[in-house]
């Protein structure tokens, strides 16, 4: 059976992340995962992915720290899938396989390292690294969740925003583009489809994989609000009431520089944000608590109330 | 050549009262002044060649020359051409005016997003031509 069929029970890697600003994103995964029956392993005594900070600092580096959580996954837990919901670790995990696979001093160095800490080195191919929207894509599918949908979304007009990370750069996302079923780096959909079977109305978003600033949320604050208000702007005039995201950053970004927005620009926008987790497990039933809405900055309850979701 | 902080001006100041295909023309005209910008400040000359029929793709691609991380905005240009597409394909469309707004977005984060990078990159503050001024004060 092809992995992309059995994700029922895969190594889960929440990242640093999902561990403080996006901790909603990490509860609303597990509770989708538990009302899914699909069964989330956190990979033990994972570490950084090496980020944006180790990258910059060392490419090597971060392939090695990406490499020993997939070692862990596969050569201490058995297992070929992890499963990371953040795009950044998602992605550099990605470019960790794709390292490793074709860069002989990438090898070297992640061999000589993992050496020295005392764990099995990685070898590309060992695990495939997939995205929440991969993982609930490929274990239910889009029947599989309008079967179980218990309160759908229906009415609820959504912008759904994937971010920058998520398909770039397209030669580490070698399953993408692969035509009908596959995720497209151009145009992604995966979210679209999954919240779609939930009941929701997906508009025409034409800034859905546009770059939020996050990367420079702190060292250029106004060029990051500039862009996350442009964002906002055209979620609504898409007609959005929601934005759904799938990154932690994004979504910080996104939840931050709303209100920031408010403050230096004055522009007040009604656009709620909330991770496609929170909106996919209320239409499975589970209650707004329990996915974390209450953790968001952007308060939604009242839409949700208003909608018949929560 | 228009200043980057003019562009941004402009693309600020929705000039609704011209025909619709007008508007969409100088919307990408705007954008592609941006990525001229953005050429410049990395001391090439902006190509006038076309990809796909549009100078914009095949500034993006010059730009992006090197520079893979300025892909992050490959998809804002895309959107940028196909609503340009689209209304002039249907200028008379009942709703021209709110693809107009959303073209306008589109290249309002195009602006955004590159001349950030600039500044990020000390490729510029004001204009492109600052790379050079700078370079010469420190020699």
């Amino acid at each position: 059976m092809a992995k992309t069929t059995v994700y029922q029970k895969v190594a889960y890697y929440p990242g640093c992340a999902l561990e403080g600003t996006g901790h909603a994103y990490n509860r609303s995964t597990k509770e989708v995962g538990k009302a899914l029956g699909l069964e989330l392993d956190e990979v033990k005594n994972w570490n950084c992915c090496g980020a944006m900070e180790v990258k910059n600092i060392d490419p090597k580096i971060q392939t090695y720290l990406s490499s020993r959580v997939m070692s862990i996954a596969a050569n201490e837990m058995g297992h070929d899938v992890v499963m990371a919901p953040c795009n950044g670790c998602y992605h550099n995990l990605k470019k960790a396989e794709y390292d490793l696979e074709k860069d002989e001093e990438s090898k070297q160095v992640v061999d000589r390292i993992s050496k020295k800490a005392g764990h099995k080195t990685y070898e590309a191919g060992q695990v495939e690294t997939i995205h929440a929207l991969d993982w609930i894509k490929g274990a239910i599918g889009e029947d599989g969740l309008r079967e179980r949908v218990k309160n759908s979304l229906n009415g609820l007009k959504i912008a759904n925003y994937y971010g920058c990370m998520y398909t770039r750069p397209r030669h580490i996302f070698p399953e993408k583009d692969q035509g009908p079923g596959s995720e497209s780096t151009s145009q992604p959909h995966f979210m679209d489809d999954l919240l779609e079977a939930a009941g929701a109305e997906n508009v025409d978003f034409p800034l859905k994989t546009a770059c939020c600033g996050g990367a420079h949320t702190l060292s250029d604050s106004d060029t990051s609000t500039l862009l996350v208000l442009n964002i906002l702007r055209a979620a609504e005039a898409s007609g959005a009431e929601v934005i759904a995201t799938e990154c932690p950053t994004c979504h910080s970004g996104l939840e931050m520089h709303q209100v920031r927005a408010e403050k230096k620009y004055g522009y007040e926008s009604n656009v709620k944000i909330l991770y496609f987790t929170q909106l996919l497990g209320m239409a499975l039933g589970v209650k707004p608590k329990q996915v974390g809405v209450h953790e968001n900055v952007s308060d939604s309850m009242s839409l949700l109330k208003e909608k018949g979701i929560a | 050549m228009t200043s980057i902080a003019d562009i941004g001006a402009e693309l600020d100041t929705p000039r609704a009262d011209l025909p619709a295909g007008e508007q969409a023309a100088r919307l990408l005209e705007l954008g592609e002044g941006v990525l001229e910008h953005w050429a410049r400040a990395r001391e090439l000359e902006p190509t006038d060649e076309e990809r796909e029929g549009f100078r914009l793709l095949a500034l993006h691609r010059q730009g992006a020359k090197g520079e893979p991380s300025f892909n992050a905005c490959r998809e804002t240009c895309r959107e940028l051409a196909y609503h340009y597409n689209l209304v002039c394909s249907d200028a008379a469309h009942p709703e021209v005016a709110k693809r107009l707004e959303m073209m306008r977005l589109v290249a309002m984060h195009l602006y955004l997003f590159v001349s950030g990078k600039m500044q990020v990159d000390q490729l510029g503050e004001f204009c492109c031509a600052s790379k050079p001024l700078r370079l010469a004060a420190q020699t």
